[in-house]
């Protein structure tokens, strides 16, 4: 698991998976449709992705299915990261 | 009668005693929503119907006929009664949307007691305040929740039993104990208590402009009027496969979650997943839904994905669709005609109400963006904010008020009349909103006449977001608004003023919002924070959140000669 996959699920875990909740979180868990992170909680994903990855994410980037998976949200920031590179 | 029947004919000649007659009640005799949502349904020769289709986000499914809703509601009630619940007592429901949800809101409305639903996302704070004033005596939950309720229970004497209802094998601790609905020996015969009229049923908690939540006491009369909604409003008939998409913690999903489509001898669909557009409409094309329930915040995250991602699917056996929790934007109207083919029909009420109380009915024209008309047997008008009066003036706006006296409205706040009764104006329930009424009677709704955050179709009080702010070792002061947003209407955005030694950053923002999330729930989470030297305040030193509103929505403040200078 290279190291953005990795942080990137460590931080669902550690802030959205409820304590009792033993779903093992691969790469491909659902996590919006499978109730792990709600549609509100999207935003302080987002903001941790933002700050982390030096990003920015576009309102109409950000989505429940961009937020689906652990490997959709790594798609997600490595395609910014790659817009900020172009842009700089 | 035309069908479907023109609002005229319905209005005319109509009384509640037609929900009476309908679901066999005799006034003055016993009536319980538990034994009127699945024994009777049997007693009618539905025993062998199905009840519910539940289906959960990897595709699990499970099915319920009538006779097993009726069934394993006397198995959870009979479980109940032996653990000592009393009727009159409160049981909290605290689950996502698996089965024993549904038909346990039965199981306990069969003992007498009174349901306690409650939203399975919301934390331990909002757990403590809700499950504390009520004085709750049980509570079933499943063993990804009960860590919350492990955290709070110290605090919780009136708390007897923690039920849990996938324990598996799973270590218990002290007042737990397990029931697996599935693996009980199922009990065919019970003796429903026999609540009346005017019996507490279920108390729904809803949040105010001050204070904290407050618990809507409501009553089994209020089926009479939950039914006949469900049936006229949401256009139930007989053979129609119906999904209402919200969550039983909040009152649609126990108005016309349960109680409007069991009531009604109506199959209904569940599905336990968050909001995926390819999952939902693969969900409604499997099911063959004919009509949806659904609300404006789902809508507009579908329109996001776009029309081709509807019509990839055959969604030919939609005949109606309705929406609830916030005003449906004509933009939405249009754009469900184009992807569906039908317009949804938006429709009015609130915890208080207990059903819908004005709506677009089928057959009605839409107006795009208005509310629609006051269902038949609900005299509804605006009222001057100065006088409380009728305004009688088309186009002019005024406070949403209800005659009272409709079967399902509240009875009264939990432990708070003197709220309860700050409702009440010169003969009318204030509903808290504002509205105009045109030259055809459409309502027009313009806004919350108080401070209260309508995010998602969901009310989020101030209070309770600002004391949990409070919370934060680097908050001195903080007041919560709304603020628009394209897709939920309103969110949750805090301002706040930092104590000595704290400074404003990005890190300080994430873990403030993180802490109301998990303190709160993820719908009172600032989605933004922005940090101030200080609040505006009257010359008293209280917070006027309106001026903060009334930035973000660009609305211009009004008089300020009671704001401290500084």
């Amino acid at each position: 698991m290279d190291e953005l996959t990795k942080v990137v699920r460590d931080y669902v875990i550690r802030e959205y998976l409820e304590e009792g909740d033993d779903r093992e979180i691969t790469e491909t868990t659902p996590l919006i449709s499978g109730g792990i992170v709600d549609s509100f909680s999207m935003v302080s994903l987002r903001r941790f992705l933002e700050k982390k990855y030096s990003i920015h994410i576009p309102d109409d980037a950000a989505t429940p299915q961009a937020f689906d998976t652990v490997k959709s949200i790594v798609a997600l920031v490595r395609r910014f990261q790659n817009a900020e590179l172009k842009s700089a | 009668m035309t069908y479907p029947p023109a609002y005229q004919e319905l209005t005319t000649k109509f009384e509640w005693a037609i929900g009476e007659r309908e679901l066999g009640y005799k006034p003055g005799g016993p009536i319980n929503i538990g034994a009127m949502c699945s024994d009777r349904l049997c007693n009618l020769g539905l025993a062998k119907k199905l009840a519910l289709l539940w289906e959960d986000y990897q595709g699990n499914e499970k099915r319920f006929t009538y006779d097993d809703i009726r069934v394993l509601s006397n198995t959870i009630a009979h479980f109940l009664c032996g653990l000592g619940i009393q009727p009159g007592e409160r049981v909290c429901l605290f689950m996502d949307r698996v089965p024993e949800l549904y038909i346990g809101f039965l199981g306990i409305l069969k003992t007498g007691a009174v349901a306690q639903p409650l939203f399975s996302a919301f934390g331990e704070e909002s757990l403590l305040v809700r499950l504390g004033d009520a004085e709750t005596s049980a509570i079933i939950t499943q063993k990804k929740h009960v860590h919350k309720v492990r955290q709070i229970r110290g605090h919780l004497p009136k708390l007897r039993h923690i039920i849990v209802v996938d324990a598996g094998g799973t270590p218990l601790q002290e007042r737990e104990v397990s029931f697996q609905m599935d693996q009980a020996p199922r009990v065919g015969q019970f003796p429903v208590y026999p609540t009346t009229a005017e019996s507490p049923s279920v108390l729904h908690y809803t949040s105010g402009t001050t204070g904290q939540p407050k618990g809507a006491q409501h009553v089994h009369y209020s089926i009479i009027s939950q039914y006949l909604t469900a049936k006229w409003v949401l256009d139930l008939r007989p053979d129609d496969i119906y999904w209402c998409n919200a969550d039983p913690g909040w009152v649609t999903g126990t108005s016309y979650g349960i109680i409007g489509p069991w009531s009604n001898g109506i199959t209904q669909v569940v599905l336990d997943s968050g909001f995926n557009a390819k999952r939902w409409c693969q969900f409604i094309e499997k099911c063959r839904v004919t009509v949806w329930y659904s609300a404006p915040t789902a809508i507009r995250l579908l329109m996001k994905e776009g029309e081709e991602a509807v019509r990839e699917h055959d969604l030919s056996s939609l005949r109606h669709l309705a929406s609830v929790g916030e005003p449906l934007n004509p933009e939405a109207v249009a754009w469900s005609q184009r992807a569906f083919g039908k317009p949804f029909h938006d429709t009015f009420w609130q915890t208080e109400t207990g059903c819908i109380v004005i709506s677009n009915l089928p057959g009605m024209p839409i107006k795009p963006g208005s509310m629609g008309k006051p269902f038949p047997g609900i005299t509804a008008t605006v009222l001057d904010p100065k006088t409380y009066e009728p305004l009688n003036q088309p186009g002019v706006a005024g406070l949403i008020a209800l005659r009272p006296g409709w079967p399902s409205q509240v009875r009264t706040y939990w432990n708070n009349e003197a709220g309860f009764k700050a409702k009440f104006k010169n003969g009318w329930y204030l509903c808290g909103d504002r509205a105009s009424i045109d030259p055809d009677g459409y309502f027009w709704f313009m806004g919350r006449d108080d401070d209260v955050i309508n995010t998602g179709g969901h009310l989020v009080g101030p209070f309770e977001v600002e004391s949990a702010l409070l919370g934060c070792p680097a908050v001195a002061e903080s007041a919560a608004v709304a603020k628009p947003d394209p897709v939920n209407m309103e969110v949750v955005k805090a301002y706040v003023s930092l104590k000595p030694g704290f400074k404003p950053s990005d890190d300080l923002e994430l873990e403030i919002m993180n802490h109301i999330r998990r303190r709160l729930s993820p719908l009172a989470m600032p989605q933004e924070i922005e940090f101030v030297d200080c609040l505006p305040k009257t010359r008293s030193g209280k917070i006027v959140r309106r001026i903060l509103r009334c930035k973000e929505f660009n609305e211009p403040v009004g008089d300020l000669s009671t704001i401290m200078d500084d």
